[in-house]
């Protein structure tokens, strides 16, 4: 009977051992996604195109640094509650980072952060003024912010029309998301001399945009600049076709201006304007090797001409800066088995230039170099047009107005920080 | 056999009273006591990761138990019909985070029951058509206070103290130098308060049930006319009850924000939450304290369990488990009201009381 126990025992032992090796024997990445829900069309195609990349990389070099890679996903929806619901499930298991994928639940995950020491890494959303790496050690919004983004895109309407003195209209989702950039917009009007109309379109009138654009009508700006994500894109370029709107004065953030967003209204949103920072099309290296080791395979959910689409390349774009991130990690710890305050570091570490992109297939994207006081790595953006068929790339590299972006940020970051006591910051000097 | 009330003698009225008069139900309270205050806590729930069992089931089922016993004084007892509950809870909220910015010194108990008068404040103003009108013309007035509160919570930026964000977020706050709330503030630490409150809450729920003011909420229920006719003034019955009502649901709005989730937007109280929560009450069972209980826990822990067993031992994707679990509630509402339209706590009684017969029913 006693061996009997014994026996039990050293099974049970050896049972709840491996099940705890096997734990820490993976790089778990928390991917919060959303699947279902009113952007379930956007979201889907990015975390497809995220878990493709690090199913490439467990395929093609067996993970990083010899270890593979676990992209756990958890469905939100694109709700915040139901995000912060998710981010809590991870507790415990050695979560590396947490990629918010939405504004809202970045902005409610931005507290939490520093007390769980694991990063937060948003890349082209979130909060603008966790660029500041001092008051923000723990948030990472590469390649650029919000704001940074702004200004790109007004220096480009500055270069074709100039900018002093004309009307723009700023076309919004009144969520936390689009309403961010509005305190820049404020600023720089009087500073730059442009008026701006804020028009926002709540999210249950994302398909029905009639009264804004009657306002827009009515108010006859020079340009339309539009924050707008999902099913609302497509409404508004439609609607900006029909009144007659010259398409060609419109653009939209990084965020509105995909293939979903145009490709069914075809010729008709011919004209149409973005910003991007990573490149569309198959050609690419990185494109080819996940289509290789990962789509022809069938060991992904994506569907065979999705690859190489603005938003499947932006995302594969995300999953490099955080595998780059996990390497410098491992790099730093002198292990492959990292924990999320390494990847922190890794992340201060960043540095994708021009030749770095071109060894890793990405040639022609955004480089980003990351440090301790830089969390946004001041990445620049282009323009691409809409052609009836694909888009065209139409400018080089826009960077953004640096100097007066930063002492903006750095009085938001100080702002966040007041209401906050006890709030951790780091010394980068 | 595991109700045997022979044996059981009461010599005195209080006895009769008593809110657990078996001395099975006195031992049942007691493990549960036990469990709730000194196992979990200290173990967490078996087979779950400790953090995720505290922040994921323990304590948003504990706040919504004291959301749905809410809903179900004003619903079940008061036969007054709200859609407006989401709503309430945020005007908790807001209000608990007003009180904690404006007074940064400020006891969070008091916070606390500060921001339930403030929502049963609102509560009464909201309520006040149900003087005139009922049924569902009292649905459709509520759900005007549900959306005009959610419009409220965007537009008054007041209300978040002009965030950047439109979230109200908790900060780090202190009570007999334990951090309660905020990043920085434990599971454990947070579990204990929301218990403590819970308990104190239906203490209270069930004696005033018991007492004078249910007493007069249930005749109003029953028939407002009768009622009116012995005495029953309904201007006080009914607004007492949205009072008492939104007292609670602004409690547990504040519990949810600040003691769960740590920050929320005005989606966290939007109508699908009111809809969560008429599903508790009606899933629990109208009129009935531990069908408060049952209905919060089951609506709550049920698609939490199939997510957790349907990804971890299936291998299920993630967003396929989010549509099935949603399904899955859905077919469950509908089987557990064509079986017992009364809803769980029925179900319960009628379990006791064939258990107060085994082996030899009759």
């Amino acid at each position: 009977m006693k061996k009997h126990i014994i026996g039990a025992a050293v099974a049970l032992g050896t049972l709840i051992s491996t099940v705890s090796m096997s734990f820490a024997e993976e790089l778990l990445v928390p991917h919060l996604t959303y699947r279902v829900g009113p952007f379930a069309a956007n979201g889907t195609m990015g975390a497809n195109a995220i878990t493709d990349y690090f199913t490439m990389l467990n395929e093609r070099d067996g993970g990083i640094g010899g270890l593979k890679v676990n992209p756990e996903e958890c469905e939100t929806g694109y709700n915040a509650q139901k995000g912060v619901e998710c981010y809590e499930s991870y507790r415990g298991k050695n979560p590396l980072m947490h990629i918010p994928n939405s504004t809202g639940i970045t902005l409610q995950l931005l507290q939490k952060a520093p007390e769980d020491e694991v990063p937060i890494f948003t890349m082209g959303y979130g909060l603008s003024a966790a660029a500041k790496g001092e008051t923000f050690p723990w948030a990472f919004n590469y390649p650029a912010s919000y704001w940074s983004q702004m200004t790109s895109i007004l220096s480009y309407i500055d270069s074709e029309t100039g900018l002093k003195g004309k009307k723009l209209a700023f076309l919004y989702l009144d969520g936390g998301y689009g309403r961010e950039p509005i305190p820049l917009l404020d600023k720089l009007s009087p500073q730059m001399g442009f008026d701006v109309v804020k028009i926002p379109v709540a999210f249950a009138d994302s398909q029905n945009q009639g009264s804004q654009w009657l306002t827009i009508r009515k108010e006859k700006p020079d340009w339309v600049i539009m924050w707008g994500w999902g099913v609302m894109n497509i409404t508004a370029i439609k609607e900006a076709a029909k009144t007659r709107f010259p398409l060609d004065r419109f653009i939209g953030n990084w965020w509105s201006g995909a293939h979903v967003d145009v490709e069914p209204l075809g010729m008709k949103a011919k004209g149409y304007k973005a910003s991007n920072f990573t490149p569309s099309g198959r050609d690419f290296p990185v494109v080819q090797d996940v289509i290789k080791h990962v789509v022809s395979k069938g060991l992904t959910k994506t569907e065979p001409q999705m690859p190489g689409k603005v938003l499947y390349n932006r995302s594969l774009f995300m999953a490099v800066i955080m595998a780059e991130a996990i390497i410098e990690a491992q790099k730093l710890a002198g292990k492959p088995n990292v924990t999320g305050a390494d990847v922190r570091k890794g992340f201060e570490r960043i540095k994708l230039d021009e030749a770095r992109l071109k060894e890793l297939g990405f040639e022609g994207f955004t480089p980003v170099i990351g440090s301790c006081a830089d969390h946004e790595g001041q990445g620049s953006i282009f323009v691409h047009q809409w052609n009836g068929k694909e888009w065209d790339r139409i400018t080089d590299f826009i960077p953004p107005m640096t100097d007066i972006v930063q002492p903006l940020l750095t009085e938001a970051a100080e702002a966040y920080k007041a209401d906050k006591p006890g709030w951790k910051t780091q010394n980068c000097s | 056999m595991f109700y045997k009330e022979t044996g059981q003698f009461k010599s005195k009225y209080k006895e009769e009273l008593a809110a657990f008069p078996l001395f099975e139900d006195k031992i049942g309270i007691g493990i549960l006591g036990v469990l709730t205050f000194l196992v979990i806590p200290l173990f967490g729930l078996p087979g779950l990761n400790y953090e995720f069992a505290m922040g994921a089931i323990m304590i948003p089922c504990m706040i919504f138990i004291i959301m749905t016993l809410g809903l179900n004084i004003l619903l079940g007892f008061a036969g007054q019909i709200s859609l407006g509950t989401g709503a309430f809870s945020g005007v908790g909220a807001y209000a608990f985070y007003k009180f904690i910015t404006i007074f940064p010194d400020i006891n969070i108990i008091i916070a606390l029951v500060l921001s339930g008068l403030v929502s049963a404040v609102v509560g009464v103003i909201f309520g006040l058509p149900s003087l005139r009108i009922k049924g569902f013309y009292l649905m459709v007035a509520t759900l005007a206070a549900q959306f005009f509160l959610t419009w409220a919570f965007i537009r008054v930026a007041w209300l978040y103290n002009y965030n950047a964000s439109g979230a109200i977020e908790g900060p780090n706050k202190e009570m007999f130098g334990i951090i309660m709330i905020g990043p920085q503030s434990s599971g454990m630490t947070r579990y204990y308060f929301v218990l403590v409150t819970l308990i104190v809450l239906t203490w209270l729920a069930s004696n005033v049930i018991r007492g004078r003011i249910g007493r007069s909420w249930m005749m109003i229920r029953d028939m407002d006319i009768a009622a009116e006719l012995i005495g029953i003034r309904p201007l006080v019955a009914k607004l007492s009850a949205f009072a008492f009502s939104s007292f609670y649901i602004g409690i547990a709005g504040a519990l949810m924000v600040f003691f769960w989730l740590g920050a929320a937007e005005a989606e966290s109280f939007d109508i699908n939450h009111s809809f969560l929560y008429l599903f508790m009450v009606i899933i629990g069972g109208l009129g009935s304290i531990t069908g408060s209980y049952m209905g919060a826990i089951f609506v709550w822990v049920v698609p939490v369990l199939i997510k957790e067993i349907g990804k971890s031992a299936f291998g299920f994707d993630a967003f396929v488990m989010e549509n099935f679990s949603t399904i899955l509630l859905g077919a469950m509402i509908i089987i557990i009201l064509i079986l017992e339209p009364h809803g769980l706590a029925r179900l319960w009684q009628i379990t006791k009381q064939k258990l107060r017969l085994w082996p030899f029913p009759y």
